[in-house]
């Protein structure tokens, strides 16, 4: 069995549903739409800003905070990816048709990840050139000083949010209860348990505190964080690797 | 050709398929019968490589499935025709898994053709009616143009027509050489579409014979004969050598008996019939019987029960259709 024939037949069944359009342009327009709302907000208050916070201000950064809210509909893309197959019974098809599972799933992972990462750069520069406009004269460039990877970075960041959704609906299969463990918890719990001190020691490892390290320019203020921007991607992308390695063991044993 | 040999599945303490040999052979329309719950399914899935067996082994032109390059190339199943994303149109469907086993788009177009879904290639799948989404199915499993074709209840739910459609196409796909295995809870349904069948029930083997024998074997015919001369009768029939049984009521019954060789016997001997009268026992009521012991969920009390097993043969009322009387608890 040809990796390129699963390939190209995951490219039809991820561009054949509706779900793949409709999460992806929520994803693009919410991200966009949001970052360019706080830019805009934040550019007419920065003049009422305490000193320390003027000193860190990282325009970069506040034109990528539309992805707080952007990344659910990325998740709701990685998640529906795989789960479909399984709400849909159409997994006893595929698997009948690609037997070997490895070369199934990663197929499927290879096209989703693919469509994912280019949505998610050309979102990553739009809201940014878009941002920056709406900062006036305190924003960025695109030639600073580590501009350019947090852009990138940007992109890379909602490309594995994507990734691990689609190695924990893997492990999950239901649709339900995969939105219900990572909505709240990307959306909520994360934040909570990486801006309270008590847990901030650990909180600071979780995929989307750490990975979104990427798209800081400036360092905050007492910033203690014991890893650097791509340590901080690296350590998300772990947790995708992980996410997926447990999907992929589990899709191996289980009966389909 | 598709070899079983020992196949077993058991979920925890439960044994839904128990050491199960037999063997699918081309050229033929093997009808596998069982009640619900029996296990076909379950078997079905695990000769597809969907379910791993607990022990045992299946395969599908001497190799296991998952060692097949392109599997749709060898075999094509009807599983269950939902088994599709119905947000997809029926043309994708078939294109993406057409595509996995590196057949051509022009594939698509054929199949599609030969189920009659062409003027609805482009419609989502989930508007399709039952009957349009198992032929969709149907056109899935020929994709590949398989020499092995499984389908898994495919009459199910079905109007009359397209039952009509399925049972000619399994016929003509078995006729064009092929290894046709299909499923079903009916018999009569398989009496009019098999040539061999394999029979279990609570997982376990209870048959695997040719259609013909079965029927020779389990649908016992007699003769029923009632007269006013009764004592009569039943010494000229004596006389000449056959076993006569009364059942009550005044009816007789000669197992095996040929109906004009009485009739003439009688004339002879100037005795009057009131009935005579061939009968012969359903095959719905040999399978019954077969299954009787292995049947998973029994009707409840407010139906009549089964004929018992002796009184197989007689039939002053029709027979139920199998199934009509229990319902799963």
């Amino acid at each position: 069995m040809a990796a390129t024939q699963v390939i190209r037949s995951e490219w039809t069944k991820i561009r054949s549903v509706a779900s793949t359009v409709w999460t992806l342009s929520l994803a693009v327009v919410v991200t966009i739409a949001l970052g360019m709302l706080i830019s805009a907000f934040t550019g007419n208050e920065f003049d009422n800003m305490s000193r320390d916070d003027r000193l860190s201000f990282d325009p970069t950064f506040i034109s990528f905070a539309g992805m707080s809210l952007g990344q659910l509909a990325m998740i709701v893309f990685g998640v529906l990816v795989v789960s479909n197959e399984y709400s849909t019974g159409m997994i006893r098809t595929s698997l009948a048709a690609v037997p070997q599972r490895g070369t199934f799933l990663f197929s499927k992972i290879a096209v989703a990840t693919g469509l994912a990462l280019v949505v998610g750069l050309a979102t990553s520069f739009v809201t940014f050139f878009l941002g920056q406009a709406m900062l006036g004269s305190h924003r960025a460039s695109i030639g600073d000083d580590g501009v350019l990877r947090a852009v990138i970075g940007g992109g890379l960041y909602m490309t594995l949010i994507a990734v691990f959704s689609m190695g924990v609906a893997t492990m999950l299969r239901s649709p339900m209860l995969s939105l219900g463990i990572l909505m709240p918890f990307f959306f909520l719990i994360s934040n909570i348990l990486g801006n309270v001190s008590a847990t901030k020691k650990i909180g600071r490892y979780l995929p989307d505190q750490a990975g979104s390290k990427i798209m800081q320019v400036v360092t905050p203020i007492d910033d203690d964080t014991p890893y650097g921007p791509w340590g901080g991607f690296g350590i998300m992308a772990l947790w995708a690797v992980a996410a997926l390695a447990g999907g992929y063991l589990l899709l191996k044993k289980r009966d389909a | 050709m598709i070899e079983l040999s020992g196949l077993t599945k058991r979920y925890g303490e439960k044994v839904a398929v128990n050491n199960l040999t037999f063997t699918v052979r081309p050229g033929i329309v093997t009808g596998f019968l069982g009640p619900n719950g029996a296990g076909k399914s379950t078997t079905m899935r695990m000769m597809l490589g969907l379910d791993r067996p607990t022990a045992g082994d299946v395969r599908i032109d001497g190799q296991h499935y998952d060692r097949l390059k392109d599997p749709l190339k060898y075999i094509g199943a009807l599983l269950d025709a939902k088994a599709m994303h119905g947000g997809r149109s029926a043309f994708n469907h078939l294109l993406c898994l057409a595509q996995s086993n590196g057949i051509p788009r022009s594939r698509v177009h054929e199949v599609l053709d030969t189920v009659g879904l062409t003027s609805v290639a482009r419609k989502k799948a989930k508007g399709f009616s039952l009957g349009m989404g198992q032929r969709l199915g149907i056109a899935g499993a020929l994709l590949g143009d398989p020499r092995i074709l499984m389908f898994d209840e495919p009459v199910n739910g079905l109007d009359p027509e397209g039952i009509h459609w399925i049972r000619n196409l399994m016929k003509s796909l078995a006729a064009q050489g092929r290894t046709v295995f299909v499923s079903s809870h009916l018999m009569s349904e398989m009496a009019l579409t098999a040539d061999h069948l394999v029979v279990i029930g609570q997982g376990r083997l209870l048959a695997d014979t040719s259609m013909a024998d079965f029927i020779a074997q389990n649908s016992r015919s007699h003769v029923r004969i009632r007269t006013p001369q009764r004592e009569r009768l039943l010494d000229v029939l004596h006389g000449a050598g056959i076993l006569v049984v009364e059942t009550g009521g005044g009816v007789l019954e000669v197992d095996g008996g040929k109906s004009e060789h009485i009739g003439e016997l009688a004339a002879q001997h100037q005795i009057v019939l009131h009935e005579l009268s061939p009968q012969r026992a359903s095959l719905e009521e040999a399978f019954m019987q077969l299954t009787a012991e292995s049947v998973e969920y029994h009707a409840h009390a407010d139906t009549p029960a089964p004929a018992p097993a002796g009184e197989l043969g007689r039939f002053e009322q029709p027979a139920p259709q199998w199934g009509d009387d229990w319902t799963r608890s």
